[in-house]
């Protein structure tokens, strides 16, 4: 007997995106539900600590200025259309959010406080103390349990499925607890399931960051789009990478070289520190390779702050300094260094979050959806600005949820045969009773990591892409053959991080194929042997589509612009 | 430095599923936490050792689980702040909650007691149009216990529940106050009242287990000892806990010391029939030994009383 469980609307993830898209799922009347790998509140979207931008008319502030500084922030990659329509609904999503009950810091006034951002001119991020991201999700959560979802919590999702028309029709996962595999039948599923930091080692993302929802759509037959673009977070710890918040500069902190200098002067003159990050990470490598460094690090300096500013807008951090590098900020600069951070690409998406195009212009997967770090619509272009992520998620995830509710109302449930359970079932089998070997999963994946970090980091050329790209194809040979040890039906990690690791290697490769297609440097994709960002050539996405019976297809599509003509880019 | 890990596993489809111990040597580095070194016994030594773990930053909340008899973060908790070396450092799932596999627990029960609080915002009236209008003060104070991961540490200690699996726990108590406290939510007299019943905020028993083991400084037991304040401002119908604490508090302010058979009688009520035959057995033993205390017009003040009763005038005029 095959469990089925049917909804309208399944949203796989559980972070900010993915309960934004149920919330809006909900309130059009279908019937929606969440499967996650991990408990919602455990998603990574409690990472996120700076802030949340937007543009408040009544504070004189202008949503053109931040759509402006969005798209120079892209390097002129991100499509206008849908960053002029994130920059416009802002505001009356930060304010959804405080009515729902979001503690955002307030002025004295009573009215929502804000701080300054990378890349931005103006104090546009509203925030909680340094744990946005987490406050956010708490509040969501609490939305989701008063309008009772059904959340399935640590269920692993192996597979999309589809009618023999090619619609989606839902998902097959399996219950990490108990190992049973069921089929989840929807008519429209939202992929909201992050990002895939995990790909690169080290990384400032959780170690649920593996990419499955990015890997799952592409496998599925959704394109990927701006895959080459990685951001490089320019304060992350040395080792672990856990991440520092742009807050602290944000709040004034200086980023210092081995000789104490304020090196940001010669690279953003008149942003300093608060250039976009993409710039910033430059300079710090800049300084490193050029000798200016301490141990491959800068020094993030936040001893000129008050005490009182860092214990209540930098709590996080300053007790993170303190347990992970045994720093205090107030007395002792810490060191830093770029860290991957965020994936600018995904799974492509247009303003509604569909990963199809209705009018045919790009091929896709009818009845996906994608929403969050996952997706690429492309807001972010080339390199994202801080605080833009979190508004992302609730931005494109409302956007997303409402329209796959609409969407899936309209629709027959699908067709879908009990068959892919069994084929499931039998994967999942013939990877438990696999010969041992003297490999390992964890080996691979720590080998991948390296490779990416070392060949698709703050600089690249084409050499070391090219040799990332064999050492990955090698990996996944590896990864065919590798047994696992716990055999096991009841909350098996061991064979969740195999089918982790799976997911990333597709990640792995559709990034370096992407970055070595690329041939300029713009944004964070930065190659020392094509110096510069060439708009003649290169003014474009690459798509990129899974094939099963060959090497993988790529595609071109024009940014769309609406009223910034590319300039030169100068901080 | 090399150090011993006793693990305490449980697979329960093994053929004999019982918990046990087992014993790993790991080289750890001063910067190790305890989760990187969980990590690498699962990445080297025993792919099969089975915890949950994501963010390694102590902001998710997965890796809740005891280590040295008490629970807390094992992304958050430093090797070398537990053991020198050649010292045992144990390392076993939560309590209060069911073991699932090794370290993982299962937290329905958990989140069950969370949503008993109906943990979000009932706001005030209509929504106004733009924010809410809230003091920076009031908003800065909710960031302290918004700062709640969930991990489940508290509720992994608390002592009350251990004997009391009614209780609705700290964490829990803690998110109630989180909304009870926030000058944008409308519910918080008929949240009060529900915490006034058995199970709620008068089974804590002031063990400051929360307190002590919460990794993000929540302080449960201190925002629940607010919560049974603002029951009794509110008014909330007078319950055994409420009347143990005012009891309390009016005979230290008429003696200056604690009058314990009359606190037991004010706070379960004389005519409490089957409390009272209850103290029978050990009045009983109490009283051939010459240690029943005395009592009523016979429990005298203590000299000084009006120095006492001076600072009780002092903290009541305070705002």
């Amino acid at each position: 007997m095959v469990t089925t469980y049917e909804f309208d609307v399944l949203v796989m993830g559980a972070g900010l995106a993915g309960l934004r898209a149920a919330l809006a799922a909900h309130q059009t009347g279908a019937t929606v539900a969440v499967i996650t790998k991990v408990h919602p509140v455990r998603s990574h979207s409690n990472a996120a600590q700076g802030g949340i931008n937007a543009a408040l008319t009544d504070r004189g502030d202008k949503w053109e200025e931040h759509a402006f500084e969005t798209v120079k922030g892209s390097d002129y990659l991100g499509d206008q259309d849908a960053v002029e329509i994130l920059a416009q609904e802002a505001g009356q999503d930060i304010l959804a959010l405080e009515h729902m009950g979001v503690i955002f810091n307030r002025n004295e006034d009573g009215r929502l406080g804000t701080r300054r951002f990378g890349g931005q001119k103006r104090a546009r991020t509203f925030f909680v103390s340094d744990f946005t991201g987490q406050a956010l999700l708490h509040v969501l959560y609490e939305q989701a349990m008063k309008a009772r979802l059904p959340v399935f919590e640590e269920w692993f999702v192996t597979s999309l499925v589809k009618d023999e028309h090619g619609q989606c029709g839902g998902v097959v996962a399996f219950e990490i607890r108990s190992g049973r595999v069921a089929l989840f039948k929807a008519k429209a599923v939202i992929i909201a399931a992050g990002g895939l930091g995990r790909v690169f080692e080290p990384s400032t993302n959780a170690l649920i960051c593996t990419g499955d929802g990015i890997a799952l759509a592409y496998r599925g037959g959704a394109p990927l789009m701006d895959m080459e673009m990685v951001q490089y977070h320019p304060t992350t710890l040395r080792g672990k990478g856990l991440l520092l918040s742009e807050a602290a500069r944000g709040e004034g902190a200086y980023l210092l070289n081995a000789e104490g200098e304020r090196f940001m002067e010669q690279y953003a003159p008149n942003m300093m520190e608060l250039a976009s990050r993409d710039v910033v990470s430059r300079a710090e490598q800049i300084e490193i390779n050029e000798g200016r460094g301490i141990n491959g690090c800068v020094l993030l300096d936040c001893r000129h702050l008050s005490k009182a500013l860092i214990r209540e807008r930098l709590s996080q951090i300053f007790e993170e300094a303190k347990s992970f590098a045994n720093i205090d900020l107030t007395e002792e600069p810490i060191p830093v260094c770029p860290g991957m951070h965020y994936m600018m690409g995904g799974v492509k998406t247009d303003v509604e979050g569909r990963c199809w195009d209705p009018a045919g212009g790009w091929q896709g997967v009818p009845g996906l959806f994608a929403a969050g770090e996952a997706a690429c619509l492309s807001l972010h272009g080339g390199n994202r600005l801080g605080a833009n992520s979190l508004l992302d998620t609730v931005v494109f995830g409302r956007r997303a949820g409402r329209c796959a509710g609409e969407y899936a109302k309209s629709l027959p449930q699908p067709r879908i045969g009990d068959g892919v359970v069994k084929d499931e079932e039998s994967g999942i089998k013939r990877i438990l009773v696999r010969p041992e070997t003297d490999d390992a999963v964890a080996r691979i994946r720590h080998e991948m990591g390296r490779t990416m970090t070392e060949n698709l980091g703050v600089f690249r050329d084409q050499e070391g892409m090219a040799h990332a790209q064999g050492t990955i194809a090698v990996l996944r040979e590896r990864w065919n053959r590798v047994a696992i040890h716990d055999k096991g039906q009841v909350f098996n990690t061991s064979l969740v991080r195999a089918l982790e690791l799976d997911f990333m290697l597709d990640c792995a490769e559709t990034i370096a194929l992407g970055a070595l297609t690329r041939t300029e440097s713009r944004g964070a994709h930065f190659r020392t042997d094509c110096l510069n960002r060439d708009d003649e050539h290169w003014l474009k996405h690459i798509l990129i589509y899974h094939r099963h019976d060959g090497p993988p297809q790529l595609e071109f599509l024009p940014v769309r612009i609406t009223q910034w003509e590319p300039q030169v880019r100068v901080y | 430095m090399l150090t011993t890990f006793r693990i305490r596993r449980f697979n329960p489809e093994s053929e004999s599923p019982q918990p046990y111990f087992q014993d790993y040597r790991l080289v750890t580095e001063r910067s190790d936490t305890v989760l990187d070194a969980l990590i690498r016994i699962r990445e080297t030594v025993d792919e099969s050792l089975t915890l949950r773990c994501s963010c390694r930053g102590a902001i998710c909340g997965s890796c809740g689980m005891r280590i040295n008899g008490h629970a807390g973060l094992a992304c958050k908790t430093k090797v070398a702040s537990l053991a020198s070396p050649d010292e045992t450092i144990h390392v076993e799932p939560m309590n209060n909650m069911p073991v699932i596999k090794d370290l993982v627990t299962d937290m329905a029960g958990f989140w069950e007691k969370i949503r008993q609080v109906q943990p979000w915002l009932q706001p005030k009236g209509p929504e106004p149009e733009g924010e809410y209008l809230a003091s920076p003060d009031a908003m800065n104070h909710l960031t302290g216990v918004m700062g709640c991961i969930m991990c489940g540490a508290c509720v992994s200690d608390c002592a009350a529940l251990e004997v009391n699996a009614d209780f609705v726990g700290p964490a829990a108590l803690a998110k109630a106050y989180r909304f009870v406290a926030d000058p944008r939510d409308g519910g918080s007299s008929s949240r009060l009242g529900e915490l006034n019943h058995p199970g709620g905020m008068w089974d804590c028993t002031r063990c400051m287990e929360c307190i002590e083991v919460c990794p993000k400084g929540v302080g449960a037991m201190d925002r629940i000892m607010v919560l049974r304040a603002k029951g009794i401002e509110q008014g909330v119908p007078p319950t055994c806990g409420s009347r143990h604490t005012e009891a309390f508090a009016d005979i230290i302010e008429r003696k200056g010391r604690l009058d314990e058979p009359m606190l037991a009688v004010r706070t379960f009520g004389l005519t409490n029939f089957r409390q009272m035959f209850s103290f029978l057995p050990m009045i009983l033993r109490a009283l051939p030994r010459g240690k029943l205390p005395k009592s009523g017009p016979l429990f005298r003040a203590i000299p000084g009383i009006d120095r006492i009763r001076r600072l009780f005038r002092r903290a009541k005029e305070r705002p």
